[in-house]
């Protein structure tokens, strides 16, 4: 029976193991649900999707992912079924939850595709094992326990090492294998306080057996279909989402093929899922034996990457499934003739490499196991492993590391236990480097469980290492390095050539690459939309495009400072271009997301973002015109972050026309002394400081201007390697490091002024600055504003401060002649007379805050800025310089970390970017709108509790109100020693508790991981490295998934969510809160 | 790295790769198969003689050669054009690679091709003959193809079909041991593939394979309970001798026919058979069962089908490809008799169709 009205479940905020692959799946489920004649309702929290979008889903709600909220939405539209399968674990849980207090029943809401008893029956570890047994599939020996004792015993029945699963959870967290009593004690503690049904599953190590994966497709008719199936390079052990992955697999016979694929679908079968499925083994390496690892009954990071390595999009099909539609009544869009009920065929193989965050996070623990941490991922496709793998490198955007990169600080010797064969975010480079100095593939096998058929494969481009370091450059062998993915950086490294030089020998020898389809059926059919890759070989199947038509370069993978914000920059590019009658061509290396999907674009190169892939594709699309010259397609760099932005120089270097600003300008806003000049020019003022590229010039600057100051290189994004600093030493430690990783660049160097931070998004087109909206920063200037919370609209800023701004924002607009967008962040101090602006940065691109203030101002950014670019004024689109239209209401974006995932990183909010995604919370006032960012971001306190401070000396002034204000609202008050005297001093009740953790208990930690305390507050005593105590403080507070306030700012916003009512906010469309509360019939 | 070799296709096109396997020539029709594993099972199919093989996957030979995977007692393709060849293959079970396994049987290869290009020529063209060569020019290569026999115009089933009637061992660790009654099979041997016995005798079969030219009285004589007619290689219209052979068996015994097995009945019955443009080859056509409206992924390896206009006399369409809508599978409406176009025995391919042979076991029981 087909609904007519179905709420599909988004994922909320983007954090590790659960990214920007459910947009993907979310909006292309809403746009078949229009297919089908079925209305849509959204609820997603996550401001930065498309999904989100006007015109995605019929009916948008931008709320918190609660029982509560959902619940609302339900009472009020009345759907009649409900998609809990698109929105990752978090919609699967809510779903559950809903079906628990009984919402579904009392509104008559059928869940579809999944049903509800599948989800339990699949997450519930005891359910589901018992299903298996059942249909005779393959477990190993498990035992599912929910105390510390059971899983003693179980240990001691089934020996060590154990792997330790908890149930419902993201990407594995909380799990772990335990090779001692110790890490078994450590790891159940964790996991079964990471479940929310505080269950763990102890199971039998299969660590280095084969594991594989399966996507699956089932209709309601019980037709099934296997997608594709994928093999992990790194064996059993690390989780799927952080390992090197491979599609088709390439290590089994037909017959493994075959049996694993037979039972996926036995499998999908048994659960009764009516859509897509993905099913995870371990097949051991010398026998046919096998093990069912995990199902997941949903749409997933894998079925995301089965999407793009196949063509075939599951989340569309599984979403027409949902209503009723069977397999061969769903046309392959593809190939446009032929139909669903098919499994694609490959004639490449595509390869997945997971993007860590360890570039940021230094301290972190690098050792990767059952827990993912894993921010995004990158595929690249080809027809050789050997070149898909490195072009997957080349797209990770690790600076200039080729697989060639080998950390100086590495041992290397001849004993394999010199080398880091562990597994961790560094092992490839690891493998290299040990084949390098004469490791043999058989000692690695051994050490690392890797298939030799893998490890043979890194020895082939061992040798062509070699043979290029020893041999004359002759194009037999660049063309033999080119088929195995040398990028013409690496073969001028070896080959002792510049890459330019590289780059005209290629030319010279007519050594250019070919562009292949994905056309999910290896060229049996014709393909209607199909989409490309680059490969050495014989034919080329794109043709230029024919035209008005434009480059759109994508933002990479998602990492933090660089998010799925920048993909919902790309996608509504791509979008405008085609209303303004361009064809639109992307290019990105991410498979998670809706830029990479087929029919975004008019065409899509699934293709690394650097300068040699760029300009082959820009080469690849020229056409000739009447007097024999080539006119290249021009470009966009302005909506993929830093990535694209960065291709603005090489690209314009190379004769390769931009659309928008000029690199000159991009130029100008990150040269340190070029923009002073610009602003002294112009009268706009900006906190003292200078770019420097020595220690002695920092010293000297930092003495003109004063401590303490805040340093950061140029050309980054994220914040990265941003850092306020006290004093000299801590300058000299800085610069040491700084200069070490980057000597190309100035490191910045600017008086830190701690006021209240402002930022605006601002469209100019050469003759106007249109600034659709102004937003304030809750946490003042220091914490990075991607990790801050931001008001719509400024509701604390005085009309002068306004008008400052904006004054401000037009003269640099105009000066820059900025043609799209820029980003600016201002600080407002305080003085005597009123307060004095300051310009802290400006960045001509898109920014993370476009879709947060395209969707509360309603202003298009994207689509009004692509038109700039094609040349359509902002007049002509009817905006005028200066402020839009005030919105009647009020939008809170708040930041959401993914700290719990990442042991040995400490929490504090500062400079350097740490959040992983962010949510928004929007209603008619300021408190409910807060209440809701703060619900939705996971740090609303409950209404009743305790709350625990540890303040610097510094900030207790400044703390006390805040103190206040939570004993107002009747919580229980704990403080450590010096905050406590200071608390009582203030004659407040307050509870002392110990925070050195050697002197006896109970001690602060143990208040924390007992949840006698339901938040903390604690703030850092400055300068980069925190106590020792503190972090532990802030660890276990994460750890224990309590809210931790490292900002006094943020902790004044949650007080006084908590004393202002926080159960009160309305549950409306998006839409409706942009028409005002008054004009509500 | 090993001598050059091209590929020349018979409208001239030449691709130019290296020689691996047997360092010959051959001629052959250039056909593509989209399965992504399974090569060694595809080299072995007899139903590829005379043709030169093509995997749309570029990566051939990773998991190097065993002796369980074998599909008859030899190669039978007449050649291999892959785009890159494992040297250096890895799995428990194998015994040597991809190259010495095609110079063991003296079948020359080619690598290094863009065979992408091909079946992109190939789809777009029709299938055509082609040769590989490693010491002639393409003009040379193009001259002599064409006086070289026309693959339609050969009976390749007389080469690959068994010498002598040979029974079938069942093999010694046959996982579900089948409680069912014994019954007798016989299976005309156009191009039998050991899957084929091996499921049939899993089943509880006692499976004796004949040679392609048994007279059919031979096989009445030997009293089975079913008769398989067996998939195989080439064009139906030149097999009038195994058409009089089912026409002397329909009506007699439960009759299953698979791939060729489905076009001799189809001939039996007096309908017509034709070529396809370039056929059905790999491991993921969807084919529709009539009846139920199911639809089933299935191994295909058929470059001729049956002209479902011309079927009469009480045979009628059973089963469907999606893709183009032709017949996949026969049934007669009062004659035990059904046949399928695709692969229910798979190897290489999916294993969803198997229970065409409980289907058969059903057919066979319902007869005795």
């Amino acid at each position: 029976m087909k609904p007519s009205k179905v709420l599909i479940i988004g994922s909320g905020p983007i954090i590790i193991g659960q990214a920007a692959e459910f947009d993907y799946a979310g909006t292309q489920a809403c746009k078949a649900m229009r297919e089908e004649g079925v209305i849509s309702v959204l609820v997603n929290s996550n401001p930065a999707t498309i999904m989100t979008d006007e015109g995605i889903a019929d009916i948008i709600y931008i709320e918190p992912l609660t029982v509560d909220s959902v619940s609302r939405i339900i009472e009020q539209e009345r759907p009649d079924g409900l998609l809990p399968t698109l929105g990752g674990q978090t919609g699967l849980n809510l779903a559950v939850e809903l079906a628990d207090a009984g919402v579904l029943d009392k509104y008559n809401v059928r869940s579809l595709g999944t049903p509800i008893q599948t989800i339990r029956n699949a997450e519930d570890r005891e359910l589901f094992k018992d299903m298996l047994l059942k249909i005779g599939e393959p477990v190993p020996e498990s035992a599912t326990v929910n105390t510390l004792e059971q899983a003693r015993e179980v240990a001691d029945r089934m020996g060590l090492p154990i792997v330790i699963r908890p149930a419902y959870t993201l990407g594995g967290t909380g799990g772990g294998i335990a090779y001692t009593r110790g890490e078994l004690e450590q790891i159940v503690t964790a996991g079964l306080s990471a479940s929310p049904i505080h269950q763990v599953l102890l199971e039998e190590s299969v660590e280095g057996w084969k594991e594989i994966e399966y996507e699956v497709m089932r209709d309601g008719a019980d037709n099934c279909i296997t997608v594709c199936n994928m093999e992990n390079i790194d064996p059993m052990g690390v989780h799927t989402g952080d390992s090197i992955v491979v599609a088709p697999s390439q290590t089994l016979t037909n017959k493994e093929y075959q049996m694993l694929r037979t039972a996926s679908l036995k499998i999908i079968r048994a659960l009764g899922v009516e859509g897509g499925c993905n099913v995870q083994f371990a097949l051991d390496p010398r026998s046919e034996q096998y093990y069912v690892i995990e199902v997941n009954p949903r749409v997933s990071r894998s079925s995301a990457l089965a999407s793009k390595a196949t063509g075939y999009p599951i989340a569309r099909v599984a979403a027409k499934i949902a209503v009723g539609k069977r397999l061969d009544e769903i046309p392959n869009a593809v190939t446009g003739k032929t139909m669903a009920a098919f499994e694609p065929a490959l004639d490449y193989l595509v390869v997945k490499i997971p993007r860590w965050p360890f570039d940021k996070f230094a301290s972190g623990d690098r050792i990767i196991g059952t827990q993912m941490k894993a921010t995004g991922e990158v595929m690249a496709i080809d027809r050789t492993f050997e070149s898909a793998l490195q072009k997957a490198i080349r797209s990770l955007e690790f600076g200039k590391r080729s697989l060639l990169w080998e950390d100086q600080n590495w041992e290397m010797g001849e004993n394999i236990n010199s080398y880091h064969l562990k597994p961790n975010d560094i092992r490839l480079w690891a493998i290299m480097a040990a084949l390098r100095r004469g490791i043999t593939i058989e000692q690695l096998t051994e050490h690392t469980d890797i298939d030799l058929w893998f490890l043979n494969k890194f020895q082939n481009i061992v040798n062509m290492e070699k043979q290029l370091l020893s041999e004359s450059l002759t194009p037999e062998l660049l063309r033999k390095a080119k088929r195995l993915g040398f990028s013409d950086e690496q073969v001028g490294t070896l080959a002792d050539r510049l890459t330019e030089q590289v780059r005209e020998l290629r030319h010279e020898w007519n050594i250019r690459p070919v562009y292949k389809m994905v056309d999910t059926c290896a060229a049996e059919f014709d393909a209607a939309t199909p989409y490309f890759y680059s490969t050495y070989e014989e034919e080329n199947e794109a043709e230029p495009l024919q035209g008005n038509r434009a480059v759109v370069i994508g933002s990479g993978p998602i990492r933090i400072g660089q998010g799925i914000e920048f993909d919902y920059c790309s996608v509504h590019s791509a979008w405008a271009l085609q209303e303004a009658g361009f064809k639109s061509i992307m290019v990105n290396s991410n498979p998670e997301t809706v830029s990479t999907d087929f029919d975004t674009s008019d065409r899509l190169y699934f293709e690394a973002l650097d300068e040699e892939s760029l300009r082959d594709i820009l080469e690849n699309e020229s056409r000739e015109d009447k007097s024999g010259g080539n006119i290249p397609s021009p470009s966009i760099v302005q909506f993929g972050g830093q990535t694209a932005i960065n291709l603005a120089e090489p690209l314009t270097r190379s004769g390769m026309p931009l659309l928008g600003s000029s690199a000159d300008v991009i130029d100008l806003a990150e040269d340190r002394r070029r923009f002073e000049r610009f602003l002294n020019q112009i009268g706009v003022p900006q906190p003292p400081g200078a770019g420097v590229t020595s220690v002695d010039e920092a010293l000297n600057i930092a003495k003109l201007i004063g401590y303490p100051v805040l340093v950061r290189p140029s050309y980054v994004l994220g914040g990265r390697a941003m850092e306020i600093v006290p004093n000299a030493s801590e300058l000299i430690r800085y610069m040491n490091q700084a200069i070490e990783l980057d000597t190309k660049h100035p490191i910045l160097i600017d008086k830190y002024l701690e006021g209240k931070e402002v930022e605006v998004d601002a469209i100019g087109d050469g003759e106007r600055v249109l600034i659709p909206g102004i937003m304030e920063h809750i946490e003042r200037a220091g914490v990075h504003s991607g990790d801050s919370m931001a008001v719509y609209p400024g509701v604390n800023l005085t009309e002068q401060e306004v008008e400052t701004i904006i004054e401000y924002a037009v003269r640099i607009g105009l000066g820059l002649e900025v043609k799209g967008l820029m980003n600016i962040q201002f600080v407002i101090m305080p003085s005597d007379k009123g307060s004095s602006v300051y310009v802290l940065e400006v960045n001509p691109r898109a920014s993370r805050t476009i879709p947060f203030i395209s969707k509360v101002t309603g202003v298009p950014m994207v689509k009004v800025t692509t038109k700039v670019m094609l040349g359509e004024s902002l007049k002509e689109q009817g905006y005028e310089t200066g402020l839009w239209e005030k919105q009647d209401l009020v939008a809170i974006k708040a930041p959401v970390f993914s700290m719990s995932k990442l042991v040995g990183v400490d929490t504090y909010l500062g400079p350097e970017m740490k959040s992983t995604g962010e949510v928004m919370g929007i209603d008619y006032t300021f408190d409910a709108a807060l209440a809701k960012a703060l619900l939705a971001a996971g740090l609303m306190l409950p209404p009743q509790g305790a709350i625990l401070f540890s303040i610097a000396d510094r900030d207790k002034p400044e703390a006390l109100p805040i103190i206040r204000r939570f004993s107002t609202a009747g919580y229980k008050l704990y403080a450590t020693e010096g905050t406590a005297a200071m608390i009582e001093a203030a004659g407040l009740p307050v509870t002392m508790i110990s925070k050195k953790l050697s002197e006896g208990h109970p001690n602060i930690i143990d208040i924390i991981n007992d949840g006698t305390v339901n938040g903390v507050v604690n703030t850092i005593t400055g300068g980069r490295v925190p106590l020792r105590d503190g972090f532990h403080i802030r660890r276990a507070v994460v750890e224990k998934r309590i809210p931790c306030f490292t900002s006094l700012d943020t902790a004044r916003a949650a007080a006084e969510a908590l004393v202002n009512g926080s159960q009160i906010y309305s549950i409306q469309p998006l839409p409706r809160y942009r028409a005002g509360k008054e004009k509500l019939p | 790295m090993t001598r050059e070799a091209i590929l020349v296709l018979e409208d001239g096109t030449t691709y130019h790769g290296h020689s691996f396997g047997a360092e010959d020539s051959i001629h052959g029709e250039v056909v593509f198969n989209t399965s992504m594993v399974g090569y060694q099972e595809m080299l072995t199919d007899p139903s590829y003689a005379g043709q030169i093989v093509v995997p749309t996957y570029p990566l051939i030979g990773n998991y190097g050669i065993n002796k369980d995977d074998y599909e008859s007692r030899k190669i039978q393709v007449r050649g291999f054009v892959v785009r890159e060849e494992c040297l250096e293959p890895n799995h428990y079970l194998s015994s040597g690679t991809l190259g010495q396994f095609l110079k063991e049987y003296n079948i020359p290869g080619i690598y290094g091709v863009d065979t992408r290009a091909i079946t992109r020529r190939l789809r777009t063209s029709g299938v055509m003959m082609g040769i590989i060569t490693n010491d002639k020019t393409p003009e040379q290569a193009l001259a002599e193809l064409k006086t070289l026999p026309r693959y339609g115009s050969e009976d390749f089933v007389r080469q690959v079909t068994t010498d002598a009637p040979y029974q079938w061992k069942p093999e010694p660790a046959s996982p579900k041991k089948s409680k069912q009654s014994l019954c007798k099979v016989v299976a005309l041997d156009c191009g039998l593939k050991y899957n084929i016995l091996r499921i049939l005798s899993r089943l509880g079969c006692e499976v004796t394979a004949v040679p392609c030219t048994t007279p059919p009285q031979d096989i009445l004589n030997m009293k089975p309970d079913g008769i398989m007619l067996s998939p195989g290689p080439g064009d139906p219209e030149l097999l009038d001798y195994a058409v009089e052979t089912v026409k002397q068996l329909m009506g007699k015994k439960p009759i299953m026919g698979i791939c060729l097995g489905s076009q001799l009945i189809a001939r039996a019955f007096g309908a017509k058979t034709f070529k396809l443009k370039f056929g059905h080859r790999g491991g993921n056509h969807p084919v529709r069962d009539l009846d139920t409206g199911r639809v089933y992924i299935t191994a295909q390896n058929h470059g001729y089908a049956v002209d479902p206009d011309t079927l009469k006399n009480g045979l009628e369409v059973s089963h469907i490809n999606l893709n183009d809508d032709t017949v996949e599978g026969l049934r007669h409406r009062e004659l035990p008799i059904f046949a399928i176009q695709y692969h229910s025995e798979a190897s290489p391919g999916p294993w969803d169709n198997v229970y065409m042979f409980d289907k058969f076991m059903e057919m066979i029981k319902e007869a005795k």
